[in-house]
């Protein structure tokens, strides 16, 4: 099983071979796909790719917590946090190429 | 949004581009983070987030209609955290 991590960098080659832009292009247009889906994400939209997965904003509600380590109780503000479900497909590629 | 609407706004920021250009430079950046981690790489975009393969164990369960044990096989399985900058974003900070 690979242990590699890959980036923007690995993200913008892959851009740079596959339409032949330049490297500098290539990295503003994986910042732009990443930015517009941040954008859609913040104002409450969801984001769905097909055959990729969805992008989904969920509301939490206020609760009580505690510091695991001292016990303390602290309140939770109530929030919004992102989930990610990946597609059908995604979910077979991962378990398929990763099976031993 | 969906895919063709991301690809519509990046089309309309980059008039210079050819749709199917933009269109393969969109799909490019999705298949090359499903590729990494049907490789058992994890992708790291900072501010937005990550994208990682966790594994389950292999367990017993059960058929919930007839109750009945089966063997259930080890597996991985997509997982996404959201980056700090964009958690705080949703937030208002």
């Amino acid at each position: 099983m690979g242990e590699k991590t890959l980036t923007r960098m690995d993200l913008s080659e892959a851009v740079f071979r596959e339409v032949g832009l330049s490297r500098n292009e290539s990295a503003e247009l994986v910042e732009a796909v990443l930015g517009h889906m941040s954008d859609a994400l913040v104002d409450g939209e969801q984001v769905k790719i097909s055959s990729f997965g969805t992008f989904s904003i969920r509301d939490k509600a206020a609760r009580v917590g505690r510091n695991p380590k001292t016990g303390e109780e602290v309140p939770i503000q109530p929030r919004r946090v992102l989930t990610f479900r990946p597609s059908h497909l995604m979910k077979e590629r991962v378990a398929a190429g990763n099976k031993r | 949004m969906i895919r063709s609407e991301l690809i519509q706004k990046i089309a309309d920021d980059n008039p210079h581009l050819y749709q199917r250009d933009v269109e393969r430079i969109v799909n490019t950046i999705f298949d090359e983070i499903t590729d990494a981690m049907s490789r058992g790489d994890r992708v790291e975009l900072r501010g937005f987030g990550a994208f990682s393969v966790k594994q389950r164990d292999a367990r017993v369960g059960r058929n919930p209609r007839t109750g009945e044990s089966v063997e259930v096989e080890e597996k991985h399985v997509p997982f996404f955290k959201t980056g700090k900058l964009l958690r705080d974003r949703l937030n208002g900070k």
